[in-house]
């Protein structure tokens, strides 16, 4: 087994405007997607992430304010599962609910570093 | 984060009704003329619950949670107006604690309630159109978003936001008071009240346009504030419980009144095993409650009609004499156009078929009633069908037909047309 990422990518909930029925089925979507890669013994974990934040970059470095990716193109968070392949990973992340909202996930394998080399 | 084993599956429309609870609750800290202050801190803590839970699961008491977040969020903002520097540390501690018990108290249930109930006597204030009304209720008590009011009142997104825009504005310009008002303008403003809930149930009931899901979800919703509205010390009123008598008895029609297919099943072919039981001893029980003082409003005499239906164990064995003694007392307090027609339906129930096509054609305003409403030619030319008078049965039937927008009510009055001799 390998493990995998999952990075959500999409506009934020205050960009999406839900009506607070809409953002019940979205979770909804979210819960049962979860506990349906729990049941299956692939989730290992996940977290949100806040909006916001800070940025640094340049030779000589700057601090800037918030992750400057825009729009659907922002973090929201990740999880890890495990999976026989990137195939099966793939295969899996397309029980991810945000599609039609603008949403996107990226597929990594995490490298395991070996103890020796 | 490692996965919770515990409830992954929330009560339906919790974010709608808890929304609802906390615009009222931060209207009555913000004050009204401050809305979209606490619109957004709703939307807030909503988008605080999305994120936490749904990588992980529901906490024990998902409306707690949303109620403390709300609540965190309301003593921020207070604290941040009184950041004062010309006070000293001491008294800018004292005046934070204070602000965190008050609030507090708006939170307790007691509280919530009323703060509902306030909310409901706004948006019915009587200087507000009846469609704004309903529109910024749904808005404002119910948490429905702009474009589900739009398809629940078969309306557009842009003409809703236009009606909640100019509601909200004539509040603020008119200083109306978010309050539930006291003595003989209490009694006006319940009136306003029972209206709004009334259209907002028929507007589920009666519309054939919009979709089951939706419509069943404005029955539902206006039953909920209704049965709110009757909790309450200053709502718990004979008429209160009359409205929510009938909410319930039509509400055990529900499911029967429409088949397979889309089709209109009429309540005389309705399969009356297939009426709620539960909804109809509910009907019953607040009938009963309704039965106390000397308050006689409309209401206690449509739940009496509906009732009777409920009684009847078939159409045929329904008591339609005592149903007309009904009829002629509705018509005292509600000399409308439907509902004479109504009782000239029962006119002809009763044999009584020539005065029920002479009733319906003193209507006040007939001509003008047929030009436009198919259900006036719909109900006259099956009398006249039933009379014998074929021709003009055709021309009020099809007239009907090409009235009516519901493809639901094509399909009967083709029905019709088709049998005729």
């Amino acid at each position: 087994m390998k493990d995998f990422m999952f990075i959500f990518r999409g506009p934020t909930p205050e960009d999406l405007k839900m009506s607070p029925e809409e953002s019940q089925a979205n979770m909804q979507k979210w819960l049962d997607w979860i506990r349906q890669l729990n049941e299956t013994g692939r989730y290992k974990g996940g977290d949100p992430l806040l909006p916001g934040g800070k940025t640094i970059q340049g030779k000589k470095p700057v601090v800037t304010d918030g992750p400057f990716a825009e729009g659907k193109e922002l973090l929201g968070g990740y999880i890890i599962i495990s999976a026989e392949s990137l195939e099966e990973a793939t295969q899996t992340a397309f029980g991810f609910p945000d599609f039609e909202i603008q949403g996107s996930v990226e597929i990594r394998e995490i490298m395991k570093i070996p103890m020796h080399p | 984060m490692s996965y919770g084993e515990s409830s992954r599956q929330l009560v339906d429309h919790l974010f709608r009704h808890e929304a609802g609870k906390m615009i009222a609750v931060l209207t009555r800290i913000f004050g009204i003329h401050n809305l979209e202050l606490v619109e957004d801190t709703v939307q807030e803590t909503f988008l605080k619950a999305l994120q936490v839970w749904k990588y992980q699961s529901i906490p024990d008491n998902p409306a707690g949670w949303l109620m403390q977040v709300a609540r965190n969020r309301t003593i921020d903002l207070i604290r941040r107006q009184h950041k004062m520097a010309d006070i000293s540390e001491e008294l800018r501690h004292r005046i934070q604690s204070d602000t965190e018990q008050v609030i507090g108290e708006f939170f307790l249930d007691t509280e919530i309630a009323d703060s509902q109930l306030r909310m409901i006597f706004t948006c019915c204030h009587p200087a507000l159109n009846p469609e704004d009304q309903i529109a910024l209720t749904l808005k404002t008590v119910s948490g429905f978003g702009v474009s589900e009011i739009a398809k629940a009142l078969v309306s557009s997104e842009g003409t809703i936001q236009k009606r909640l825009y100019r509601a909200r504005q004539y509040i603020q310009e008119h200083a109306i008071r978010f309050e539930i008002p006291a003595g003989e303008l209490l009694k006006d403003r319940l009136e306003t009240v029972y209206t709004v809930l009334y259209l907002l149930f028929n507007e589920g009931y009666n519309s054939s346009k919009s979709d089951e899901l939706i419509r069943y979800d404005l029955c539902a919703e206006a039953m909920r504030l209704c049965k709110l509205l009757s909790e309450h010390q200053v709502g718990n009123t004979p008429s209160s419980f009359a409205l929510l008598s009938l909410m319930c008895f039509q509400a055990s029609r529900f499911d029967s009144r429409m088949g397979d297919d889309n089709t209109i099943i009429l309540l005389e072919h309705q399969d009356r095993k297939g009426w709620n039981q539960d909804l109809i001893r509910r009907g019953y029980h607040y009938l009963s409650l309704s039965a106390s003082g000397n308050e006689l409003s409309v209401y206690h005499i449509e739940s009496a009609i509906a009732a009777e239906h409920c009684l009847a164990s078939d159409f045929a064995s329904t008591n339609w004499e005592a149903m007309l003694k009904l009829y002629d007392y509705l018509l005292e307090h509600k000399p409308i156009p439907i509902v004479q027609l109504n009782r000239a339906i029962l006119l002809a129930q009763l044999g009584r078929l020539e005065t029920a096509i002479d009733t319906i054609l003193g209507i006040p305003g007939i001509d003008q009633l047929l030009k436009h409403h198919y259900i006036y030619n719909a109900v006259l030319g099956d009398l006249y069908g039933k009379a014998n008078n074929i021709t003009e049965a055709r021309r009020l039937l099809e007239k009907a037909y090409e009235l009516t927008p519901s493809l639901a009510e094509k399909k009967l009055l083709k029905d019709k047309i088709d049998h005729l001799p």
